[in-house]
C-alpha cells in the first residue's frame, strides 16, 4: 500500500494532476451523490490506465452518473470550471483512449446499462451507453436475434465505448464493424446540451452525423444512448479449424480465399508458437506442433454453408493444409472460440507484460507482412506472436516484453513503431479496431497531411470548442519533433524487480 | 448569373486549367442549370490539384460553386441559393489503384458507373452501386446524390462499402480521410458525410471502396398478390425466414403498367398489371438457388400469391435494371412528376402507405408506388397534363403528408420535382437538434459558404 501512494505521489507529479477545487467536488456531489464520486488517490487508482497499461495517467476525480440527466449537468459544471472530463466505458480500450490525460475528471458510464427498448419488428435496441456487449446478444438470443460487433473484449466492452473507437471483432468480416448497426445516437455535447442524432430509421436526412460520430473516440461527444440494429441468428454455422506447418501457407490461404471470392463470417489465425499458451489455457484441442491455424467460420441458410465450407476446404488443401477439423457440435464450436478470444490473456503465460498492436494492410499482402512482423521481432530481439482477424487484414501482433527492463521496453516500442510503419508503406492504416486513441497519436503524421489534420481540428472545434472533453487524443502532439513513434507515457518507469 | 465573373477572372481559371476547359458561352452553360439557376462559367479540371485552385479562387472572390459530375441528379436537393460556378469533374477518370487480390479499388472522381462496372467485371467483381442514371452517372456524383440501390437490401448502402475519398475542401485544400482498407478507425470518417451531401461539404476527386465478387448465379423471383396487404405480408414473412436475399421489392399495380408500358423486355417477366408484385433477388449456388425458389414458393403460397415464376440469370439483370431505374421511370412518367422517398420503420411501412395513398387519393392526382426492402417507399405524383388544379392539390398532399409526423416514424425527401413546387417541401432535416450540428458540420467544411448553397432543406 505504502508502495502504491508513494508511486501515486510521483504519478500526480509527473503529470501535473491538479487537486479539484473543493467547489468542483461539492458540485459533483451534489449532482451524483457523495458516494459516487471518487476522489482519493486510491479510489481512483484503477482508473489511472485502461487497457492499454504502458500509459497511466491519474485522474483528478472519478464520477460515476447513472442517467444522462446527471451527465449533463455535470459537463456544465465541468465545462465552467475549465476541468477536461472523459468518458470511459469498461477501460478496455487498447489505445489509450479513456485515459485522463491533463488531470481530467473520468465520467465512468458503466452505470448506464439498461437495455431502453427491444423491438423486433424493427429490428432495433436502444441501450444506454454502459451496456456490456454482450448482455444485448443474451437479452435476444432466446428470440433468434444478436447483436453482430462482437470484440474479443465482448463480455466487459460496453456498446458505448465500441461506438466511441468503431470496435469490430472476429465477425464483422461479414457483417461490418460497430458504424454498420448503429442509426442513432443521444449525445452531450462538451457545453452539456443533449442532442439527438439519427433515429432508429437507418436513412436519416441531412448529413450522416452517426457515421462522424461513431469512431470519434471520445472527442467530439459524450455518447449516452444507442439505437442498434439487430441481426437474425443464422440457419447454420459451420465453424473449421485448418492447421498449417508454417505461417506462410496459412497467410497465403487467406488471400487465395479473398482472391477466390469466398467470404466467411469470420478467418482468423493463430500462430502456433502462441497457440501452445492458449492450449494450455482453455484445452480446446489446439495442435501445439503446428506453423499456424485458421479458425474459419460460415454461416448462412444450410446449402450456403454446406458449399462454402466445402470451398474454404479445398482451398485450405491446395495451400497445405495438413488437416481441416470441423467443429462437432456448439460446445466444441464455443471451445474453439474461447480459445481465440482469451488468447491474449493466455499469453500472459509466456512473458510478464505484452503489448497489442492493432493495424491494417491489403489482404493481398498479408504473406509477406507477416513475414515482416517475424523479422522486426527477431531484429528487436522479442517474441512476437500473431493472433489476429486475417480475413480483413487486422494484425494484432502481440510484442512480449519484461516491463522491468526499461531496454526491453524500449525495443518493444520500436518494434511496434516499425510494424505499424511497415502496414502503413504497403497501403494499410494504423489502426483496424483499437483506436488512435494516445497511443497512435504521432503515428498520424504517417498517413494524414496538415490540410487534413486542419479539416480534423475544425470539426473537433465545431464540437469541442473549448477542447475540454478528452484532451491529447487523436490528434498528434509533437511540434516539430524529428522522430514518429508509438507515444509512451511520462508515467511509464522499469517496475521495481 | 453572377455579373461578378469578369473576364479577368474566366482568364484566372484558364491559366489553371486551360482555355478550352472554361465555358462561358451561354449554350455551354445551359447545360448546367440547376433547378433553373445559370452558372456564369463551367469549369472542367483535369485533376485534383487543379480543381483545388479554382475553388481557391472561388473563396477569394466569394463566388457560389457547386461541384457537378454527368449531371444527372443535380435536380436532387433544393435549389441553390447563389451559383456562379460549375466545377465539372467529369476529366477525372482514372483508377488511382485496383487490388482485386484485397477486392478494394480507388477511382477517380468523374469515372462513370458504367465504366467502373466494366472494369470490376473483368475480374468477377462488381459494386452493389444499381442506382438510376447508370449508363451516365459519375461515381462522385452517385455518391454526392445519394440515391440508393435495391441491393441495398443486402448489400447495404454505399456508407457501408465507401471506405475512403479525396476531396477539396472549403478552404481550397486537398484533405482526405479512410483509406484503401476494408477495416479503419484511423481519424474521423469524413468519407461518411460525403454521402448525399449534395455536393455542400467538399468536392469529391477520388474515392475508395470495397467490392465484392459476382457470385455463380444471381436469380429472382416475382411473385403477384392480389393487394398490398398479401404482398406486404410475403414480404414481412420473408423478413422473419432464414433467407437473406439480395433485393426485395414490392411493385404497386400502376407501376407494373409503367413498367410494360415503358420497356418492352419486361413483357417477358409476366408482370401482372392488375396485380401487386413482389420481386425478390437472390444468388450463390446451385443448390443455394434451389432452396431459395423452394422456400419463396412456399412463402409466397402460404400469403395467399396468385402467381409465383422464377427469373434466371439474364433476365435477373433485366429485371434489376428496371428496378434500378425505377425513381427515374418514375420522373418521366409525367410531364410535372414527382417523386418522394420515404424512409420508415419497416413495423411502420403499411400504415404510412395507407395514409399516403388515401392523401393522393384525396388530392385526385395518380399516384404510383415502389416498396424497397421493406422499409422504402418510393412515391410519385403524376399530375395530368394542364391539370391547373395541380398546385393547390400537390399542396394539400404535403400539407397532409406533415400531420402525420408524430403520428409514424418517417424521413420524407423529395428526389425529382418540377423546380417551381420544390418551395412547398422544404421538409425539416432530423428536427432541428439535428440542423444545429448539420449546420457545424457544414462550417467545419466550407467555412465561406462556397459549396452549393442552399442545397438542403432548412437552408444548409
Amino acid at each position: 500500500m505504502d508502495q502504491t501512494a508513494h508511486e501515486k505521489t510521483e504519478s500526480q507529479k509527473a503529470t501535473g494532476v491538479r487537486k479539484l477545487p473543493d467547489e468542483v467536488l461539492n458540485g459533483l456531489r451534489s449532482i451524483v451523490g457523495k458516494q459516487n464520486v471518487l476522489a482519493s488517490g486510491t479510489e481512483t487508482l484503477v482508473y489511472e490506465c485502461d487497457g492499454m497499461m504502458t500509459h497511466r495517467y491519474p485522474p483528478s476525480a472519478v464520477v460515476l452518473p447513472t442517467s444522462t440527466d446527471q451527465i449533463a449537468p455535470i459537463v456544465c459544471l465541468l465545462a465552467d470550471h475549465q476541468t477536461p472530463f472523459v468518458a470511459r466505458g469498461a477501460g478496455t480500450g487498447l489505445s489509450g483512449g479513456a485515459l485522463a490525460t491533463n488531470g481530467a475528471v473520468v465520467i465512468e458510464m458503466a452505470r448506464l446499462n439498461r437495455i431502453l427498448k427491444i423491438d423486433y419488428d424493427n429490428r432495433i435496441a436502444v441501450v444506454e451507453t454502459g451496456l456490456v456487449n454482450i448482455r444485448l446478444s443474451q437479452a435476444v438470443n432466446p428470440d433468434g436475434f444478436y447483436y453482430a460487433p462482437d470484440p474479443s473484449s465482448q463480455k466487459s466492452c460496453t456498446i458505448g465505448g465500441n461506438v466511441s473507437e468503431n470496435s469490430g471483432g472476429p465477425h464483422t468480416l461479414a457483417y461490418g464493424v460497430t458504424t454498420n448497426h448503429v442509426t442513432g445516437l443521444e449525445l452531450v455535447l462538451p457545453d452539456g446540451e443533449i442532442k439527438r442524432i439519427g433515429g432508429k430509421i437507418t436513412d436519416s436526412l441531412g448529413y450522416d452525423l452517426c457515421g462522424l460520430l461513431v469512431g470519434s473516440e471520445g472527442t467530439l461527444a459524450l455518447i449516452t444512448e444507442i439505437t442498434a440494429k439487430l441481426s437474425k441468428k443464422p440457419e447454420a454455422v459451420k465453424t473449421l479449424l485448418a492447421i498449417f506447418e508454417t505461417v506462410d501457407d496459412a497467410t497465403e490461404t487467406v488471400t487465395d480465399l479473398t482472391a477466390r471470392a469466398i467470404t466467411p463470417a469470420a478467418c482468423e489465425m493463430l500462430d502456433g508458437w502462441t497457440l501452445c499458451a492458449v492450449e494450455d489455457y482453455v484445452h480446446a484441442g489446439f495442435p501445439r506442433d503446428c506453423g499456424a491455424v485458421l479458425l474459419i467460420e460460415v454461416e448462412g441458410v444450410t446449402e450456403a454453408v454446406a458449399s462454402q465450407a466445402v470451398g474454404i476446404e479445398e482451398v485450405c488443401k491446395a495451400h497445405k493444409a495438413r488437416e481441416v477439423r470441423t467443429a462437432k457440435d456448439d460446445q466444441q464450436r464455443e471451445l474453439l472460440w474461447k480459445g481465440r478470444k482469451t488468447a491474449f490473456g493466455a499469453l500472459g503465460r509466456l512473458a510478464p507484460s505484452n503489448y497489442v498492436l492493432d493495424a491494417v494492410i491489403p489482404r493481398s499482402k498479408l504473406p509477406q507482412a507477416l513475414r515482416r512482423v517475424l523479422e522486426i521481432g527477431k531484429e528487436c530481439g522479442l517474441n512476437i506472436g500473431n493472433i489476429f482477424h486475417a480475413g480483413d487484414g487486422n494484425l494484432h501482433p502481440l510484442v512480449l516484453f519484461d516491463p522491468r527492463n526499461r531496454e526491453q521496453f524500449e525495443k518493444a516500442v520500436k518494434a511496434s513503431t516499425d510494424i505499424v510503419r511497415y502496414c502503413v508503406e504497403i497501403g494499410g492504416a494504423l489502426t483496424g479496431e483499437h483506436g488512435v486513441g494516445m497511443e497512435k497519436s504521432e503515428l498520424m503524421t504517417l498517413m494524414f497531411s496538415e490540410a487534413d489534420f486542419a479539416l480534423m481540428r475544425r470539426v473537433h472545434s465545431q464540437f469541442n470548442p473549448t477542447g475540454l472533453l478528452n484532451p491529447g487524443k487523436v490528434f498528434p502532439m509533437g511540434k516539430g519533433c524529428g522522430e514518429t513513434r508509438i507515444r509512451t507515457s511520462p508515467m511509464h518507469r522499469p517496475v521495481p524487480a | 448569373m453572377s455579373s461578378a465573373l469578369t473576364s479577368s477572372i474566366a482568364s484566372r481559371f484558364e491559366n489553371i486549367v486551360g482555355s478550352a476547359f472554361v465555358r462561358t458561352e451561354a449554350d455551354a452553360v445551359a447545360d448546367y442549370r440547376v433547378d433553373g439557376s445559370l452558372p456564369a462559367a463551367a469549369v472542367l479540371p483535369e485533376n485534383a490539384e487543379q480543381a483545388a485552385e479554382i475553388v481557391k479562387i472561388a473563396v477569394r472572390e466569394k463566388f457560389a460553386l457547386i461541384p457537378c459530375g454527368a449531371r444527372t441528379s443535380l435536380g436532387v436537393g433544393m435549389p441553390p441559393s447563389r451559383y456562379d460556378v460549375a466545377l465539372d469533374m467529369t476529366r477525372l477518370q482514372g483508377v488511382a489503384h485496383y487490388d482485386p487480390g484485397d477486392l478494394t479499388i480507388s477511382v477517380d472522381a468523374g469515372m462513370r458507373l458504367v465504366e467502373l462496372a466494366r472494369i470490376l467485371a473483368e475480374k468477377k467483381q462488381f459494386l452493389p452501386l444499381a442506382v438510376p442514371f447508370f449508363e451516365k452517372a459519375t461515381i462522385a456524383g452517385v455518391i454526392a446524390s445519394g440515391l440508393d440501390s435495391p441491393l441495398r437490401h443486402f448489400y447495404g448502402t454505399a456508407r457501408d462499402f465507401l471506405i475512403g475519398a479525396e476531396f477539396v475542401d472549403g478552404t481550397g485544400a486537398l484533405a482526405k480521410s479512410g483509406g484503401r482498407v476494408v477495416k479503419n478507425v484511423t481519424g474521423y470518417d469524413f468519407h461518411k458525410l460525403l454521402n448525399g451531401s449534395l455536393g455542400s461539404l467538399a468536392v469529391i476527386t477520388r474515392l475508395n471502396f470495397r467490392t465484392f465478387p459476382v457470385q455463380s448465379s444471381r436469380r429472382g423471383f416475382l411473385a403477384s398478390f392480389a393487394d398490398e396487404i398479401h404482398a406486404l405480408t410475403f414480404v414481412k414473412e420473408l423478413a422473419a425466414s432464414p433467407l437473406t436475399p439480395t433485393l426485395v421489392e414490392a411493385i404497386a399495380p400502376e407501376f407494373a403498367k409503367l413498367f410494360l408500358e415503358e420497356k418492352s423486355p419486361v413483357a417477358s417477366l409476366r408482370l401482372d398489371v392488375q396485380a401487386w408484385t413482389v420481386c425478390v433477388g437472390f444468388e450463390g449456388s446451385s443448390e443455394v438457388c434451389e432452396r431459395y425458389a423452394r422456400d419463396l414458393g412456399r412463402l409466397a403460397r402460404m400469403a395467399s400469391t396468385q402467381d409465383a415464376t422464377s427469373v434466371h440469370d439474364s433476365q435477373f439483370l433485366s429485371l434489376l435494371e428496371i428496378l434500378r431505374e425505377a425513381p427515374v421511370s418514375m420522373s418521366r412518367a409525367a410531364s410535372r412528376s414527382i417523386v418522394f422517398r420515404f424512409a420508415t420503420l419497416p413495423g411502420r411501412l403499411a400504415d404510412l402507405l395507407r395514409a399516403l395513398r388515401s392523401f393522393a387519393n384525396s388530392s385526385w392526382i395518380p399516384s404510383v408506388v415502389l416498396i424497397r426492402s421493406g422499409s422504402i417507399i418510393y412515391f410519385a405524383l403524376l399530375p395530368r397534363q394542364g391539370d391547373e388544379a395541380a398546385t393547390k392539390q400537390i399542396a394539400y398532399f404535403w400539407k397532409s403528408v406533415d400531420s402525420l409526423q408524430g403520428q409514424l416514424e418517417f424521413n420524407a425527401s423529395v428526389l425529382f420535382c418540377p423546380t417551381e413546387w420544390k418551395s412547398e417541401f422544404d421538409c425539416k432535416a432530423q428536427g432541428p437538434e439535428s440542423a444545429d450540428l448539420q449546420r457545424r458540420v457544414k462550417k467545419a467544411f466550407d467555412p465561406n459558404g462556397t459549396f452549393a448553397s442552399g442545397r438542403f432543406p432548412g437552408g444548409i
